[in-house]
């Protein structure tokens, strides 16, 4: 069970806490719980929360930590949760430089997660709401049984990524006017013009007539879709549309609920640890370090910082680029004089003295996400300097390799790993396909294929819920493809796009 | 929390260990391409454990890195993440989940598929070892076995209560009444012992592949037994027209030319048995593979008398596994089935390909002695 601080550790966060203050960062109530490393591990495999939902997936999670701890591999330093107020957990085993460097870099979190705008619709009682669902799950669990709720979550958790990633800001109500139009088209079915009101059985007999009438009514039928516009929230339009149990639906929007929630620690992973490593880097080089801790600390430090060649590691490409957006505004390296300016040297001396840098970050960190902090902080030279490149797997090697340094590229490519969590976008567009309720998914072809088993599995989980066949259009090798699963074979079939 | 995590993990591993099951006969069938593990565990590739979704294949998408190097330049094994690009390193690269199972826990998932009988022991668990064993905390003991965390709790209350206990001066002397030291007792442990007593075929006629069968089948059969004997020892002996006792590996990698005298190897096995392992304390099997093909049917009359005289009294179970070899499958099952077939302790059992290994394992331990 997590213990509250040793009066050492107390004072010790205190001290941080002053120093986190000092320099400006806002942020909820933090609490620190004392944990072991294998409760750290239980904590961990949970995503953070002391209680989640009864599911085999925290179990596997739970085993890859302990192995990596026992091996050796890995070792987690700081867990802290989007909480109001923040709750921490601190290793008991860790020595005192460690605690004071990851409660600096908690502080630095707990002020991103209170001012990012991306969180601004986050639950902050996500704690007290995770003990619920885990509630309302168990006592599913015994009602329906153990292996049917487990079985249903198992099919859901593979529909997880399809919600709506900008849903809490956008919304996406169908348009008034739009509803008016469409009752205009509901105009009467008229026939043939007639002068003698005798002719009229001659002129618009009544079968003609009620074929007319009926060929108006499947048109507009046919012209009223379902959904009215695509709709990237498949798990809403599920929990809408598919013919679910009642505690179906319960789980189902339990699960949503918690994709929500986690959104917004995808969409700003390199800008949040950016932000926290730049701050336990300032508060602890700046101000709490002893003499004594220096090297320990530094080796620390530099271990979170490190790079494999083929991963982004968002701790080091977050951290500077907040530097160099600081150092930038220091300077007044920005605006139109420094971009029209080509003259090298005069750019290397660039200083206007501006010294805006530490007010220009504490705005950035309010209004950008990952994606809108890379496309327009990421220049030239930083890309330059922090050496980033494209890889790609040469399939004649067998092996991955650098494709290229030049910077449109680079960033294009980083840009695109973003978008959508790096995640395919995909869409209903159609629940009434063929007029038979079938489900039509559409994916946002973007020069990319989806991985074809995953595919047809994920295919056979939609079904089950759906309970009706499933299709999904995508492309591959650049032609347009139907995949198709009726709850018993898969198919696939080419069509035009 | 603590409670709550070890549900999952454990549901988490009874659904490894269905994939197990669901797979068993792939992995009985491939018996050595299971990594070993160390001695006493052995890893497994579990298929698709992680969720499906719609993704990328991670090859197609490619990413961005940061570092030295030329375009062109490979990156080398590791250096890339796994994963759903930004989510990386989540473990989610391929569908094949290595899990680490325990020679015990597969040896009880095989028993529980093959639906193996427990074997009946003859012996009635006459020898016995002790084993130390930690039960408690008491008031008296050697200093060896202090226990220090107990004692300093036990002089903290002491002190609380008599008023003595300084939180600003936090020091505490334990008395010699508040010492605590770990009590242990001795348990007796009942041990059997059983030895197997491999015998092999390694004369021409016996191929690489029918040793391969050999091999894989007796690594389960091994499996299974240590996991119904503590004490298990292995004997091997391997045979053309005379036979030896050799080491596992030798027993495993021979090739002779020549012909087979079954009865050479049989005389050995009765010389090791009578003289090494006698019958009240010893569980005893033997298990012989060949071709069958034997060199006279007198010589085969010869096993016969011996099985039925030396042999069978003496054992738990007698086993005899034919391999089909390239040459056709031999006559000696059929002449054993005639003569002994309907002893209770006597497994025949033909083994036809690597197929049919996992139905073989049956028939070997499928009677429970």
């Amino acid at each position: 069970m997590p213990k509250s601080l040793t009066p050492r550790l107390a004072a010790l966060r205190d001290e941080i806490h002053g120093y986190a203050k000092e320099f400006g960062l806002d942020f909820f109530d933090t609490v620190f719980e004392m944990v072991s490393y294998d409760e750290m591990n239980m904590v961990a495999a949970y995503g953070g929360f002391p209680t989640r939902y009864p599911h085999w997936r925290w179990g596997m999670e739970y085993e890859q930590l302990a192995k990596g701890y026992e091996y050796g591999l890995s070792k987690i330093y700081e867990l802290v949760i989007n909480n109001d107020p923040c709750y921490a957990y601190l290793m008991e085993s860790n020595p005192e430089v460690d605690q004071k460097l990851v409660m600096a870099h908690v502080y630095g979190h707990c002020d991103f997660f209170k001012n990012n705008f991306s969180f601004r619709h986050t639950n902050r009682r996500m704690i007290d709401d995770m003990a619920n669902h885990a509630t309302r799950v168990r006592r599913w669990v015994d009602k329906i049984g153990v292996e049917k709720v487990e079985d249903f979550i198992d099919r859901t958790l593979s529909l997880e990524n399809l919600i709506d990633q900008h849903a809490p800001h956008i919304r996406r109500n169908p348009d008034p006017q739009r509803a008016e139009e469409e009752s205009k088209s509901n105009e009467r079915v008229e026939g043939f013009k007639v002068n003698r009101e005798y002719m009229r059985g001659f002129i618009n007999p009544s079968e003609f007539m009620d074929s007319q009438r009926k060929r108006a009514e499947d048109e507009k039928q046919q012209r009223k879709r379902f959904p009215e516009r695509p709709q990237r929230d498949v798990l809403y339009f599920l929990l809408e549309h598919a013919p679910l149990e009642p505690w179906e639906v319960d789980i189902l929007s339990i699960l949503r609920d918690e994709a929500y929630y986690f959104a917004p620690q995808g969409q700003t992973k390199i800008m949040n640890e950016g932000w926290a490593s730049y701050w336990h880097s300032t508060i602890m080089t700046r101000r709490a370090l002893r003499d004594d801790e220096i090297i320990d600390y530094a080796d620390h430090h530099s271990g979170t910082m490190g790079v494999r060649p083929g991963a982004i590691n968002p701790y080091k490409l977050g951290i500077e680029l907040w530097r160099d957006i600081e150092d930038r505004w220091n300077k007044g390296k920005f605006g139109k004089e420094w971009d029209e300016c080509d003259d090298l040297r005069a750019r290397q001396a660039w200083d206007k003295k501006l010294g805006a840098g530490r007010e220009k970050i504490f705005e950035v960190r309010k209004h950008y996400n990952d994606i809108t902090f890379i496309d327009t902080f990421l220049t030239a030279e930083f890309a330059q300097q922090q050496k980033l490149f494209v890889y790609g797997f040469n399939d004649k090697r067998n092996s991955w390799e650098i494709l290229d340094r030049e910077f449109r590229k680079v960033k294009n490519k980083l840009l695109t790993s973003l978008t959508n969590f790096g995640q395919p976008i995909i869409e209903v567009v159609d629940g009434n396909f063929e007029n038979r309720s079938e489900l039509l998914l559409a994916h946002k072809h973007d020069g990319q294929d989806l991985k074809g088993d995953y595919a047809r599995e994920t295919l056979r989980n939609l079904q089950s819920l759906w309970r009706r066949p499933v299709n999904i259009i995508t492309r591959y090798d650049g032609k347009g493809s139907l995949l198709r699963y009726d709850g018993q074979h898969h198919s696939e079939k080419k069509v035009e796009l | 929390m603590t409670l709550k995590i070890h549900q999952d993990h454990s549901r988490f591993k009874q659904i490894v260990r269905g994939k197990i099951k669901a797979n068993l006969r792939k992995y009985v069938q491939k018996g050595e391409m299971l990594g070993k593990k160390g001695k006493d565990a052995i890893s497994i590739p579990i298929p698709f454990i992680d969720i499906p979704r719609f993704k990328y294949g991670h090859k197609e998408q490619g990413g961005v890195g940061q570092g030295e190097g030329e375009v062109g330049q490979q990156l080398g094994p590791g250096a890339v993440e796994p994963g759903d690009g930004h989510q990386a390193g989540q473990g989610e690269g391929d569908h094949a989940l290595e899990v680490d199972v325990t020679l015990e826990e597969l040896a009880q998932i095989l028993g529980e598929e093959l639906q193996l009988p427990r074997i009946e022991r003859r012996q009635n668990e006459r020898i016995v070892t002790q084993k130390v064993k930690y039960t408690g905390v008491n008031t008296t003991g050697p200093e060896s076995l202090r226990h220090f965390k107990r004692t300093f709790k036990q002089a903290l209350k002491r002190q609380i209560a008599t008023g003595t206990y300084d939180p600003k001066m936090p020091v505490i002397i334990p008395t010699r009444e508040d010492r605590r030291y770990r009590s242990y007792k001795l348990q007796e442990l009942p041990e059997t012992n059983a030895v197997i007593i491999y015998m092999m075929d390694v004369s021409g006629s016996m191929g690489d592949e029918q040793k391969e069968i050999v091999r894989v089948e007796s690594f389960w059969l091994d499996t299974w037994l240590k996991h119904q004997y503590k004490g298990l020892e292995s004997r091997y002996i391997i045979h053309d027209a005379v036979a030896r006792e050799v080491d596992r590996d030798t027993f495993f990698h021979t090739r002779e030319s020549g012909g087979t005298m079954i009865s050479s190897a049989y005389k050995l096995c009765r010389d090791i048995i009578q003289a090494d392992y006698p019958k009240s304390a010893w569980n005893i099997y033997p298990f012989h593979f060949s071709d069958g093909d034997n060199w006279s049917a007198d010589d085969t009359r010869q096993c016969i008398d011996m099985l039925r005289n030396d042999i069978l009294p003496q054992v738990n179970q007698f086993a005899y596994g034919q391999v089909e070899s390239p040459y056709g499958s031999g006559q000696f099952i059929k002449d054993l089935r005639e003569a002994v077939g309907d002893t209770t302790n006597v497994a025949l059992s033909e083994i036809a390909d690597k197929d049919a290994i996992y139905a073989s394992i049956k028939d070997f331990l499928g009677k429970g002695r």
